[in-house]
């Protein structure tokens, strides 16, 4: 008998396009202990169908199927009363954005306080106040006794994904449903929530639903997978069966899309065409057969069933009308990898290029604010606290970096164009603090930027004809030169002229994306600033942005500077990292040579930190897990910034731990191509 | 009233249905080639309001009512009939007549005509002024912010009623004292608004798109007319339409005091406040100008209300190049 | 904490100040109490009216600063806010009508905020519910129907219902009436004198507040807290209650400070409507007769209200949210 047993689950809701299909048949079963993924992209069901088993679904859903716990107790015949009795006591959630999960007004003790008392009204409140301190004590928040008093606005995003979890875990539940538990948080932060999540299922001895995007979090995390697609389970089987024999095309093309942290290929990502489909009025067959280059006939016509693939375990389905033809096939052979043609620019040693951009000793501070109402200064952040970097033609440079590391300022800070507060920004072998203002205008030409957003970088308002004019318009290019540029640049993106008179709200956001990408090309930069182009998109249309932008360098010789929190994305498009921490770079170099011989203890953390699609490495890797949050950069640590969380500084004796303590490591050579700052440097191999 | 700013949010429209689900997006397909424009499709949304609807078709009728009615009625606003003082409902005097003999409906309809010009004219001006005063504010920040808000704050700390009728009561009580009150109505009443369009610019100015139009190399003030200003706009005509039905309740309320409009020039205030002192004898002076005036506002508020929910771009408005 | 309240209050004494003087300079300047007699028959002595008018400060003849500063010295000195010809010292006419006003304003706020507060969330509950399309068109009918309008209906009414009724139960001329001879009986006709106005206050202030709380309990239920409060065990009508309510007050409080404003201005009509002798009442009374000293203590007056309200708001406001009380 199994924990839970879902059978059919169908959930529906009216909206004013029509009826939401968001779920259409998903079965499975849950045993003590377990951990199953439910693996899919935005829109394919996978929070609906935890939130039907919740009982949390929006009213107007409409829901047939069955959940019985235990195999006896039906949940979805319950009412609220009677459901409620088993949320939190028996099946516990962790959401996904612990930014609005947690009630704002209530110190977070009290809100695990309550989740007690709601199910055991008998404990006297000093008991249920002495398990919160003792669940938070657990979860890893440190002072848990002082820190119970706090409000959640007083918590980092990780501590209060830990408080989360503390409330999850409080009354002992069988179930844990974690809902894209890391998804909000940096890759350190989620390293740790996974272990403490990890850490509370074996407290427990709870069975675990985890929902996420991320293949390499449930290569690392889960025993059994199902993978959804436009509300359809369409594969489900061992953490093994899905990762090493896929059967169905769209997790074989997924798996394939997405860039490894592990190795670097030369090679272009295989591309899965196309976007998820809409929900509402689902045309017949296979939902994926638009997007599936092996779809025949039958595809278009009716919905395969989940079918057993015969291969491995019984417990593997797959829902393909051409089951038998897939077997063995890996992503190269069924989805089209496009070629990337290199220009001989980029076969340039690296010293025969000119430099495009040049940046010595740049500083950023901004005046810390205080009081919610009344704004006082407080100090000074420092955001950026003297970083060197060089940008030559043709090349890409990725900076990476927990939030707050000040990456994202340091784009922001070049693309002023303006003196800043400390050091020499030369775009150009123009420096900025000398620009006269129509020398800075006409440098803007040359120094273009995609944002991370493609929604918020586009003005809603404007038709996308007029929103990749506008620096042409800008530029006073006259109508007939803009209007043909305009349409080159669509086509250059991979766009068709019909788009050029919708509005951006029409376009999926891989679509956007590339509006935005050919506005920043309209004026032929020579730089493009990519502020994480990618990270806001789904995984299976990253790729084709992916290969554009490699495409585009190659084909207009541009130089990019790119920032990105995934570092499997920047080891595959970058020709050089960057590693930011607290202001400063703390390792830089060849991007081969600092994946595989990390030399700074933050670099190694890092690296340690992304979780690897592949469930046979992920056992085995070596992890370096950081302690505790990044210090606020308005009071960073004296010596070495990175030594309150640092495994190394630990290590060392008295003496050695002195230096790091007082004096600031300066960025040394340790290559050819790669300087990194600290005292003890030391090659740890983590991927 | 420093603090409001977590009021000044603007439209909040954003009315979620209850526990709604992430990641489910909706969409409508759209036939290839077809642009459905942005004004197309709030008409289409405005139109699916009853409520609305039926109050634009009131405001239509009113304002043909006010335009035309002096033509086509027997008597006059400013006729005093000798023969009929005070007196009800008759088959000659539809709506009665005042103490002075004047007819009842000639008179409700001159008010409501007067009233109706105040209204909109002081909506204007308001409007107008909230969203110079209130983008500048955000755009140039410094001290042309300070002094902004300064200046809002203590036009908003003086009882502007109390003002306004000073300086009416001051003023030459000439032909167009109604135009002086329309401006004095907007010229007091526009600094909540003001600083809610405040706080939509800065918030608007941080915007990727607002970015990303500086780094390209547009100069500030092409930035405020194409990005900033239409990005604002249907706030600013959904505070257009709700504030005309405030400055007609304003404007009826300072000449119901008797501070407002004065006669022989009349408006629904002063209608009402004449009809006031007997309205438990003889309550036809009063009702009438009153229901008209309250079904007027109505009307105006039902389209504001149903503006502001079809221009409110968070609601689902469908569409989809895929 | 009390340093931010201190410094608001400052602040708020600055503004109140640049205000009230302002308000003064724009009635002395603007209106010219020597009209009045220009009237009169027989006509009075030149000379008579110009001793009248200075001893009152109110003379044209006199510089308009020099006037200022008589009156501010006056008012820092002495706490004399002046007189006029016809009605008197404004001290003595103030301290009288001042609580007459208060009490209004203070039943009309609380009850308006309380009522508006709990329609509002309650209605939120009920949305695209029966209950809440009845508030709806309730509230939008409220809001378009000014407050004396809404007193005059309710005198119509109330006199045909006294009339249909055996004894008289509602009153609606002064503050107070002739008083029966029974017990409590003061009291009684007190409640009966305040009833109607307070009503009229309560509806007008808490319909346009509920829609606000409407609004901001819909975006609270749609929160992720609630959801999370749920999925521990909390039944819905619990977790409404005890998180999305407690949170969309915050922003309620902030409004507290515009209820107060507009309530002066609500205030005065109702004072006129069911001729109660406050504040309102002296204010239009005031401008008609060109009684400067008299607009300023009422602009005064005003302006102490609004600041009070918004110095009430931001306590409120600091109570509710822990990110502004220890942020």
């Amino acid at each position: 008998m199994s924990l839970l047993s879902v059978r059919d689950l169908c959930v529906s809701f009216p909206s004013e396009a029509g009826v939401v299909q968001a779920v259409r048949g998903v079965t499975f079963d849950l045993e003590r202990g377990q951990t199953m993924a439910l693996v899919g992209e935005s829109g394919s069901g996978k929070s609906v169908t935890s939130l039907a088993i919740m009982g949390l679904h929006p009213e107007n859903a409409k829901i047939t199927g069955s959940v019985l716990l235990d195999g006896t107790d039906e949940l979805l015949t319950k009412n609220d009363e009677q459901m409620s009795k088993i949320r939190g006591l028996r099946i516990a959630m962790v959401f996904q954005d612990p930014l609005s999960a947690l009630t704002p007004v209530y110190a977070v003790g009290d809100q695990i306080v309550e989740t007690i008392l709601t199910h055991s009204p008998e404990t006297s409140k000093e008991d249920a106040w002495k398990r919160a301190v003792h669940l938070l004590d657990l979860v890893g928040i440190p002072d848990a006794a002082e820190r119970a008093r706090a409000f959640p606005f007083e918590f980092s995003g990780g501590m209060r994904q830990r408080v989360m979890i503390a409330m999850a875990i409080a009354n002992n539940p069988d179930i844990i449903i974690a809902d894209e538990p890391t998804t909000a948080l940096d890759v350190t932060i989620q390293a740790q929530v996974l272990e403490v999540l990890q850490a509370a299922q074996a407290e427990t001895g709870a069975a675990m639903i985890l929902i996420t995007h991320d293949l390499g979090v449930v290569a690392g995390n889960a025993d059994h997978v199902t993978v959804m697609y436009a509300g359809r389970m369409v594969e489900q089987g061992s953490v093994d069966d899905i990762f090493y024999a896929p059967a169905m095309p769209y997790t074989i093309g997924l798996l394939g899309t997405v860039p490894r942290l592990d190795h670097k290929s030369g090679e272009a990502l295989p591309i899965l065409e196309g976007n998820p489909p809409s929900v509402v009025n689902l045309v017949p067959g296979c939902p994926f057969a638009p997007r599936c280059p092996m779809a025949i006939d039958k595809c278009h016509e009716s919905e395969p069933e989940l079918t057993a693939t015969g291969e491995t375990q019984a417990g593997h389905l797959s829902a393909c009308w051409r089951l038998e033809e897939t077997k063995g096939l890996s992503h190269g052979d069924i989805f089209e990898v496009p070629v990337v043609r290199r220009n001989e620019l980029t076969t340039l040693p690296r010293d025969e290029r000119d430099t495009v951009l040049d940046i010595k000793n740049l500083h950023k501070h901004f005046p810390l604010l205080k009081g919610a109402i009344y704004r006082r200064q407080a100090g000074v952040v420092k955001a950026v606290d003297g970083i060197d970097l060089d940008l030559r033609a043709g090349e890409t440079l990725g900076l990476v970096g927990e939030s707050g590391s000040g990456k994202s300022t340091t784009l922001l800070e070049i693309l002023e164009l303006m003196k800043p507060t400390q050091g020499r920004i030369v775009v150009l072998g123009n420096d900025t603090a000398q620009l006269s203002r129509n020398a800075r205008r006409s440098l803007r030409k040359d120094i273009q930027v995609v944002f991370q957003d493609p929604m918020a970088a586009l003005d809603p308002r404007l038709p996308v004809f007029d929103i990749i004019a506008e620096p042409l318009g800008a530029f006073g290019w006259d109508k007939a030169a803009i209007e043909e540029r305009v349409f080159e640049l669509l086509k250059i993106v991979g766009l068709q002229a019909d788009h050029a008179d919708r509005y951006p709200q029409h376009f999926s956001g891989g679509q956007r994306q590339r509006i935005g990408i050919a506005r920043a090309l309209a004026l032929n930069p020579r730089i493009l600033v990519l502020d994480e182009p990618v990270s806001a998109l789904d995984v299976s249309i990253q790729a084709g942005v992916i290969n554009l932008l490699e495409q585009l360098q190659q084909e207009l010789g541009l130089s990019y500077l790119l920032v990105a929190h995934d570092l499997a994305v920047i080891r595959h498009i970058c020709d050089r990292v960057a590693v930011m921490y607290l202001g400063n770079i703390v390792e830089i170099g060849d991007v081969e040579d600092v994946y595989e011989h990390p030399l700074h203890p933050y670099t190694q953390a890092l690296l340690s930190a992304i979780p690897i699609p592949d469930p046979k490495v992920e056992r085995e890797r070596q992890r370096v897990v950081l302690t505790g949050d990044m210090p606020s950069p308005a009071d960073p640590p004296s010596g070495c910034k990175f030594r309150t969380r640092c495994p190394k500084f630990l290590s060392l004796d008295a003496d050695s731990q002195a230096r790091c303590v007082g004096v600031p490591p300066e960025l040394s050579v340790a290559g050819a191509d790669h300087n990194v700052a600290c005292h003890y440097p030391e090659v740890l191999r983590v991927i | 009233m420093g603090n409001s700013d977590t009021l000044d949010e603007g439209p909040t429209g954003d009315e979620r249905p209850v526990g709604a689900v992430s990641g489910t997006s909706v969409s409508i397909s759209e036939p290839a080639n077809v642009r459905l424009g942005r004004g197309k499709l709030t008409l289409r949304r405005f139109l699916r309001n009853k409520l609305a609807v039926i109050g634009l078709i009131g405001i239509l009728l009113l304002i043909i009512i006010a335009t035309l009615g002096p033509y086509l009625l027997p008597w006059g606003y400013l006729d005093i009939d000798k023969k009929a003082f005070l007196k009800p409902p008759s088959a000659k005097h539809w709506l009665g007549t005042t103490q002075a003999g004047r007819d009842v409906l000639a008179l409700t309809i001159a008010g409501m005509r007067k009233s109706l010009i105040i209204g909109f004219l002081a909506g204007t001006i308001a409007t107008g002024l909230a969203s110079v005063v209130g983008t500048a504010a955000a755009y140039f920040g410094g001290w042309t912010q300070r002094i902004a808000l300064w200046v809002i704050d203590l036009l908003l700390i003086v009882p502007s009623t109390l003002i306004i009728a000073v300086m009416m009561k001051g003023g030459v009580n000439h032909d167009y004292a109604w135009v002086v009150l329309a401006l004095l109505l907007g010229a007091f009443g526009w600094m909540i608004t003001g600083r809610v369009m405040r706080s939509m610019t800065l918030s608007i100015r941080n915007r990727e798109y607002v970015l990303a139009a500086k780094y390209m190399g547009l100069p500030p003030w092409k930035i405020i007319t194409r990005h900033i200003i239409p990005n604002i706009s249907s706030y600013m005509i959904v505070d257009l339409t709700l504030g005309v039905g405030g400055y007609i309740l304003a404007e009826t309320g300072l000449s119901f005091l008797g501070l407002g409009i004065q006669a022989p020039d009349t408006s629904l205030g002063t209608l009402i406040g004449e009809g006031a002192r007997m309205a438990t004898t003889y309550s036809w002076i009063f009702l009438t100008p009153s229901a008209i005036l309250v079904f007027l506002v109505l009307c105006i508020n039902a389209v504001g209300d149903g503006l502001r929910d079809a221009l409110d771009p968070s609601s689902q408005s469908g569409g989809s190049a895929a | 904490m009390a340093r931010y309240i201190a410094l608001r209050v400052l602040n708020y004494t600055v503004l109140l100040f640049v205000a009230v003087s302002l308000a003064y300079l724009l009635a002395a300047s603007s209106l010219n109490p020597r009209q009045i007699y220009a009237l009169r028959q027989p006509p009075v002595d030149p000379d008579v009216i110009e001793t009248i008018l200075r001893n009152c400060n109110i003379s044209d003849n006199v510089p308009l600063l020099e006037r200022y500063f008589t009156w501010l010295k006056n008012i820092f000195t002495e706490w004399n806010w002046g007189c006029s010809p016809t009605n008197g010292s404004v001290n003595a006419e103030v301290s009288v009508r001042v609580w007459v006003s208060l009490r209004l304003m203070i039943i009309g706020t609380l009850g308006g905020v309380v009522t508006g507060v709990l329609v509002g969330a309650w209605a939120a509950t009920k949305q695209y519910k029966a209950p809440d399309r009845v508030y709806t068109l309730a509230s939008l009918f409220v809001i378009c129907t000014p407050s004396f309008v809404m007193g005059i209906v309710a005198q119509i009414l109330a006199v045909k219902a006294n009339n249909a009724l055996p004894w008289r139960i509602f009153e609606f001329v002064g503050e107070t009436g002739s008083v029966d001879d029974y017990p409590m009986a003061a009291f009684v006709d007190r409640l009966q004198h305040l009833l109607l106005p307070t009503v009229v206050l309560i509806l007008v202030t808490s319909a346009a507040l509920s829609r606000i709380q409407r609004n901001l309990m819909l975006d609270a239920l749609g929160a992720d807290y609630v959801r999370t409060a749920r999925a521990k065990g909390l039944p819905k009508r619990k977790a409404v209650m005890k998180h999305a309510l407690r949170t969309a007050l915050i922003p309620t409080g902030t409004y507290v400070a515009f209820t107060v404003a507009g309530m002066f201005v609500g205030a005065t009509y109702t004072e006129r409507v069911f001729s109660f002798p406050g504040m309102g009442q002296y204010a239009v009374d005031a401008i008609l007769k060109m009684d400067i000293n008299a607009i300023s203590a009422v602009t005064a007056f005003a302006g102490v209200c609004t600041m009070c309200g918004a110095i009430l708001s931001d306590i409120v406001v600091a109570i509710l949210d822990p990110r502004v009380r220890l942020g």
